[in-house]
């Protein structure tokens, strides 16, 4: 983690953060069922969920922090350790293998020197495999953070990279 | 020309219709229609209409909506739960509905809610289904706009509100009784059943979990009668099915076909067939949870019973083609590693046994395999297959196993005999 990431993490949720939150859980029929939509909240700010912010959302919902650490890490899309300022979700799921997705992994890996759940020395991609994301006809297919995109070849990819400052 | 009550209102662009837009195409009658029948009516015209879940498992909606107790046995709240998770390696016939016709999910929500008299109904989405949560949301909002969703629907004194949840993302989330977990909030964990969750499901009441392929037939059958959505079909099962086609072949894609439909008209006619230079060696026909299906029965109609009969199961009804320049060991590995990578790790036969199921075919892939693991392999299939394990995560990974065991036994073979993959050269290649 370099230094500006630990100031930023640091940082704790603030009124405003803490405020959407309780909102939330006002709406929701009890307060854990909104722990899922809390920590996607906090990633959004911070771009992954730290363990002094998992204990306060813990407190805002009536939560142990280890009771809600076991929720975050069941699930693929909570991040619990820092990630890039874009994190590419490369589909490694059967139709993708089938229509070259191997290939554009190995060509990711080579032009972020990265391997699979890496992130990149400049801090600007993390690279994670995911499973299907329902693009199959134009596999091989990965979401950039929230776009998503198919039909990948090298020239496509090193497009996409490239645009994603 | 054939009739296509899934698909008929979107629009050549995608973009989905508002509400506005959809009332213009006929969208709302069905609820107003619904509104004024019993939700006894409603529950029978399903029932007859023969309409099967199309989340993989099939399972009668009309028969599944009756089990809930009547208003009169049990006063509280009841869900309706519509299951958005399409994780299925191979299936993405949800999210172009999603995307591009959320008012006829809604609509159908609605509906079935009705049936059940649930007043409250979560949509739970895969959190990777960016688009398709924003076009939801926005659709919600505009239903109730309109007086379709909130109290009092359309003064029929019926109430309904919607929720849109967007998943953690867990391949477990998807099964029915795991799905309640994760809306509570814990680890996606399966249940025990009995209780049925018809009984006791999300925060202990009764619950109703339908896919929304599912949910999408029911304003059309509604609104033109059972005999009408049975006649569409070339199966003893109603209506239509958004069959889809990935791999090498020369147009993949979703086709809105008779459910029914032969494999052979969806692959040659709709899919175009394969691409030049590459051969059918064999398909997974329902995504990733399903039994191989080779050339020799591509004649088999996709509908429940028929691909049953012939030892796979119509799962997602969208076809994963395997070339014969992938190797079928690896292409076993890439699906075990999706499993065991997914297990929940409630139950050991599932957490212990996927990951040396994937740790066996690594092996053998690379060269590394002995005769033996063949054994061990089949040994698997038995001791995570049905009955076996909490829920039917481990089944479902086993089924393309057993039957590549079965139809690419010489590949098995030639890698443990030459000690290497014969498809080395292609492994990390594009094509
Ligand atoms: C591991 C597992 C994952 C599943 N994933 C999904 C899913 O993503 N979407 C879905 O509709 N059904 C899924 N199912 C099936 C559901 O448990 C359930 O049968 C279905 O949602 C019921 O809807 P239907 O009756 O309308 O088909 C899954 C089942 C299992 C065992
Ligand atoms: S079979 Fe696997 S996924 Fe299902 S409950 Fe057991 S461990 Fe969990
Ligand atoms: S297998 Fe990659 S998008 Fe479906």
């Amino acid at each position: 983690m370099s230094t500006v990431e630990q100031d930023f993490v640091q940082e704790p949720l603030g009124p405003r953060l803490r405020h959407e939150i309780a909102t939330i859980t006002r709406h929701a029929e009890h307060k854990r069922a909104a722990c899922i939509d809390a920590l996607k909240l906090v990633q959004k700010r911070f771009r992954f969920v730290s363990d002094g912010h998992l204990a306060e959302v813990a407190a805002l919902l009536e939560m142990t922090p280890a009771e809600l650490d076991g929720v975050a890490t069941f699930y693929n899309l909570i991040f619990r350790r820092p990630v890039g300022r874009h994190v590419i979700l490369l589909c490694d799921s059967v139709a993708c293998w089938v229509m070259g997705g191997a290939a554009a992994c190995a060509h990711l890996c080579e032009r972020l020197s990265v391997k699979p759940g890496e992130t990149t020395a400049d801090g600007r991609f993390t690279l994670l495999p995911i499973v299907c994301l329902g693009h199959c006809d134009h596999a091989p297919a990965m979401m950039v953070d929230e776009d998503l995109y198919g039909d990948l070849d090298a020239a496509r990819l090193d497009d996409i990279l490239r645009r994603s400052r | 020309m054939i009739e296509t009550p899934l698909t008929a209102t979107i629009q050549p662009d995608g973009k989905p219709l508002d509400v506005t837009g959809y009332e213009r195409v006929g969208g709302y009658q069905a609820v107003r229609k619904a509104l004024k029948m019993t939700p006894e009516a409603i529950i029978s015209e399903i029932k007859s209409s023969k309409l099967r879940g199309r989340g993989g498992a099939g399972f009668q909606t009309g028969r599944k909506w009756e089990a809930v107790p009547k208003r009169d046995e049990a006063l509280f709240l009841r869900y309706l739960i519509v299951n958005a998770d399409e994780m299925e390696p191979g299936s993405f016939k949800d999210r172009l509905l999603l995307e591009k016709t959320p008012h006829q999910l809604i609509e159908g929500v609605i509906i079935g809610a009705f049936a059940i008299q649930a007043t409250l109904a979560y949509i739970f989405v895969r959190g990777e289904y960016v688009l398709a949560l924003e076009r939801l949301a926005r659709a919600v909002v505009e239903a109730q706009a309109r007086g379709y969703v909130g109290r009092d629907i359309l003064g029929s004194g019926f109430s309904l509100t919607i929720h849109v949840h967007a998943s953690g993302g867990r391949y477990i989330c998807g099964e029915a009784s795991a799905l309640f977990s994760a809306l509570e909030g814990r680890r996606a964990i399966p249940r025990a059943r009995p209780p049925r969750s018809a009984v006791s499901g999300l925060w202990g009441k009764p619950s109703v979990v339908n896919n929304v392929e599912t949910l999408c037939c029911v304003p059309p059958i509604i609104e033109r009668g059972a005999n009408w959505y049975l006649g569409l079909s070339r199966s003893v099962d109603g209506g239509t099915k958004l069959y889809g086609v990935s791999g090498r072949v020369k147009r993949p894609g979703l086709w809105e076909l008779p459910f029914g439909t032969p494999l052979n008209e969806i692959l040659f006619e709709h899919a175009g067939g394969m691409q030049e230079g590459y051969e059918c060696r064999a398909v997974l026909p329902g995504g990733a949870s399903t039994a191989f299906i080779v050339p020799e029965s591509f004649d088999v109609r996709m509908d429940f019973a028929s691909v049953q009969k012939i030892g796979s199961s119509l799962g997602t009804g969208n076809i994963v083609v395997l070339d014969q320049r992938r190797c079928p060991i690896g292409l076993l590995r890439n699906l075990e590693h999706f499993f065991a990578q997914e297990s929940c790790g409630w139950c050991t036969p599932c957490r212990d046994g996927l990951p040396w199921v994937e740790r066996i075919l690594t092996a053998i892939e690379a060269g590394e395999g002995k005769v033996e693991d063949l054994e061990l392999l089949i040994h698997h299939v038995s001791f995570l297959g049905p009955g076996c394990t909490f829920c039917d995560l481990a089944p479902g990974a086993m089924a393309p196993l057993a039957s590549g065991l079965k139809h690419f036994r010489s590949e098995f073979e030639r890698h443990i005999n030459e000690k290497a993959c014969p498809w080395h050269d292609t492994k990390d290649a594009w094509t």
